[in-house]
């Protein structure tokens, strides 16, 4: 199939389908970064002194720091002092106290994101804590949450509210000193979302979050924690698009996840900010660091990621399996088109004995997009009978693309067992032609194919999500192959 | 219903079809027979819209409408149904959401309303009867990990869902044995009907003892060498095809 036909072509034509601005009148810092931005963040965030410590500190060690270059990715270097690090809605009193107050543009905003966030409320029994730029605006079924014990606000709040659960587990998964964008993070972090479920307690409702870029030229710095204390079991959905814009932009996010012992965490995300435009210009690099920490036994942390969108996407969410029996889970479909760069994996690193981690990664290159499997297996001495499987597969879409494989497999334990299978296929002109004979348009063809490749990782996601990953697949190779 | 005249086709400046004239009425059956190369499976895969082959001259109307503008989704909606030598693979596309994707999108274009999943899996249930499967077969994903025979089956059950007007059977036989042979058969001749064409395209005369064509041509070099009945498959059998090459070139 070395052919690429007109209508395959015109795959890579099809706009950004969310791609708007809200004009919304927001408060921003000034480009740059020093320690006098970091205190003018935690100044305006009405912060307690030990954080303001903890970001300059982390600042500090940033600045020893370089950037990595590792990764299979090409990009053009990212100018730190030309980003503005904090943007708020501006808003004239306090924050909202219910949707009510919020403003109508937003909630114009979600509507034409197809995210109603009322009919949310109503219709899934999911609590949004919408997070619109830095700071979050709207919070739903606290109520109910509240009742249960658990504890779902901003990371903000978290750091007045509940500063000792904030000290003792914040920076614990992934240290200020972790990587380059994770210091960065740690310095300048704007808000994000903070999870704390008690011990036995089961959520009574999936928790949901949708960040949301808007302010051009902003930075976005989301800082996640979700707690699980023994016996608990929350599952969280974390859903974004972004608006059009001119200028790379920065996402540096951190999310930590702490599960003690016999907790569950499920993490699910779907990802789709812009992409960049047909030369690749303007797109969100996306360069996150999310990690999971099974601290107790019989521990279990699921990722499951969709990720449609962004110029770059750089994250590999990770599990450490420390307690024995624990499980770590990663489900990952990738998609990259037009200019589009992924790399992208996970890292299961096995500590504990009888520790299992199961690693489901599908990749879909059209255009010119290039993906990147690249994922790390590690098999520590103390892993006795630890086992691992890794299925990897990449599903080509014309001949411009394409798919990199990058397996590291770690082991130092001999009762351990790890396997990996990895595939490529083309969606063929056979295939295709196939469907089309039955009756099918190109395009519900290449939407029918496609979702049929990714089944495995949709069947993870939370029902309502996996529909919506099913239709933002379906809008992102819209204008396939025909 | 189907006129072909003077077909001209190639596939990477290679003259297939030469000069190929056919014509299929409503209810009639033919069968097109030749050795292998002679353009059997090329003029199916122009008549369903393949990719890949360059016409070069004559016509093709399918109930009047020139069949070689239309785009392949457009031809099945017309009621153009191409049962494939080798049905394709589609892992993890469910068997019962292809067909009903595809049923629908072909009811839509006859301007029928679309089946929801309560009418379809009546339908279908009946279908099924047709190519003997059980309803275990709609749950597997489209012909992945399919035996032969059961591909071919699939193929038919498609066929007894979509409800063509012309159906192409391409090398149905090939690759089944004698009791698969004749469910695929049972479930063709089920399907035969006043309103209904079909071609058999066949390399061997075994598959005409199940499915009876009114006509019989024989394609060699690019065109229909010999039409005739029933009779002329058997005496093919008998002599093989050399007979007709050699009388063809004198």
């Amino acid at each position: 199939m070395s052919h690429t036909t007109p209508a395959m072509e015109s795959f890579v034509s099809g706009e950004y389908q969310h791609g708007f601005v809200t004009p919304i009148e927001s408060d921003t810092l000034p480009p740059g970064l020093d320690e006098a931005v970091i205190r003018a963040i935690s100044a305006r965030k009405v912060e307690p002194e030990w954080m303001l410590e903890r970001r300059l500190q982390a600042y500090r060690h940033w600045q020893t720091m370089t950037e990595p270059d590792w990764a299979h990715l090409r990009s053009s270097p990212i100018d730190f002092n030309g980003i503005s690090y904090y943007s708020a809605p501006k808003r004239d009193k306090d924050a909202p106290q219910s949707l009510d107050e919020i403003d109508p543009q937003l909630l114009e905003t979600y509507r034409k994101l197809g995210i109603p966030v009322e009919e949310q409320k109503a219709l899934a029994g999911v609590a949004v804590d919408a997070v619109f730029d830095s700071v979050s605006v709207a919070t739903t079924f606290r109520k109910t949450l509240h009742e249960a014990g658990v504890i779902f606000c901003s990371m903000s709040e978290a750091v007045r509210e509940h500063p000792e659960l904030v000290q003792k587990y914040l920076g614990s998964v992934v240290p200020h000193t972790d990587n380059f964008f994770a210091s960065l993070n740690s310095a300048v972090f704007s808000d994000g979302t903070f999870v704390y479920v008690p011990e036995g307690v089961r959520c009574p409702m999936e928790l949901s979050t949708y960040f949301r870029i808007n302010e051009a030229n902003t930075g976005q710095f989301e800082r996640t924690l979700i707690v699980a204390e023994a016996g608990s079991h929350v599952s969280y959905l974390e859903g974004c698009t972004a608006p059009m814009r001119d200028e790379n932009q920065l996402h540096a996010a951190v999310v930590e996840l702490v599960a003690m012992e016999d907790a569950q965490i499920k993490y699910s995300t779907v990802q789709n900010w812009y992409p960049g435009d047909a030369q690749g210009r303007g797109g969100i690099y996306n360069f996150v660091t999310k990690r999971g920490d099974c601290r107790g036994d019989r521990a279990r942390i699921s990722w499951t990621q969709v990720e449609t969108g962004s110029a770059i996407t750089w994250k590999y969410p990770s599990c450490i399996l420390r307690g024995d029996d624990s499980v770590g889970e990663f489900y990952s479909v990738a998609v990259t088109r037009g200019r589009q760069q992924a790399d992208t994996g996970t890292k299961m690193i096995h500590m504990g004995s009888n520790t299992r981690s199961t690693i489901v990664s599908k990749g879909i290159s059209a255009g010119e997009g290039q993906n990147t499997y690249r994922g790390l297996v590690r098999m520590t001495p103390k892993a006795e009978n630890a086992r691992n499987h890794t299925q990897c597969d990449s599903l080509l879409i014309g001949a411009r693309c394409g798919a990199h494989t990058f397996p590291y497999i770690e082991v130092r334990n001999p009762t351990a067992k790890v396997e990996h299978e990895a595939t490529t296929s083309k969606i063929g002109e056979d295939q295709l032609f196939y469907c089309r004979q039955r009756g099918l348009s190109g395009e519900d063809a290449v939407s029918l194919i496609v979702n049929g490749f990714c089944k495995e990782v949709f069947n993870e996601l939370p029902m309502e999500f996996a529909v919506e990953a099913q239709k933002l697949l379906n809008v992102t190779l819209e204008g396939a192959v025909g | 219903m189907l006129n072909i005249e003077k077909l001209q086709a190639s596939v990477d400046d290679k003259p297939i079809l030469n000069g190929l004239d056919l014509k299929v009425n409503a209810g009639e059956v033919h069968a097109i027979m030749g050795p292998n190369g002679s353009g059997k499976s090329t003029l199916a895969h122009i008549l369903a819209g393949r990719e890949g082959y360059k016409v070069s001259g004559g016509t093709a109307s399918f109930e009047g409408e020139d069949l070689l503008a239309l785009a392949p989704e457009e031809r099945a909606r017309r009621g153009l149904f191409l049962a494939l030598q080798y049905p394709v693979e589609l892992p993890g596309v469910n068997n019962m959401v292809f067909l009903k994707t595809a049923l629908n999108a072909v009811r839509a274009a006859r301007g029928k309303p679309l089946l929801d999943a309560v009418g379809f899996m009546k339908l279908v249930r009946e279908r099924l009867g047709l190519v003997q499967m059980d309803e275990r077969f709609l749950k597997r994903n489209v012909n992945a990990g399919f035996s032969g025979g059961e591909k071919k089956r699939n193929e038919i059950l498609q066929m007894a869902v979509l409800e063509p007007k012309l159906a192409i059977l391409d090398e149905t036989d090939s690759g089944l044995d004698i009791d698969a042979l004749r469910v695929v058969a049972d479930g063709v001749n089920a399907l035969r009907s006043p309103e209904r064409a079909m071609i058999v395209v066949t390399h061997y005369q075994r598959l005409l003892d199940y499915i009876q064509p009114d006509f019989v041509h024989v394609l060699a070099g690019g065109r229909i060498v010999r039409s005739g009945d029933r009779t002329l498959a058997l005496e093919l059998e008998e002599k093989g095809y050399g007979w007709l090459e050699q009388e063809d070139a004198a």
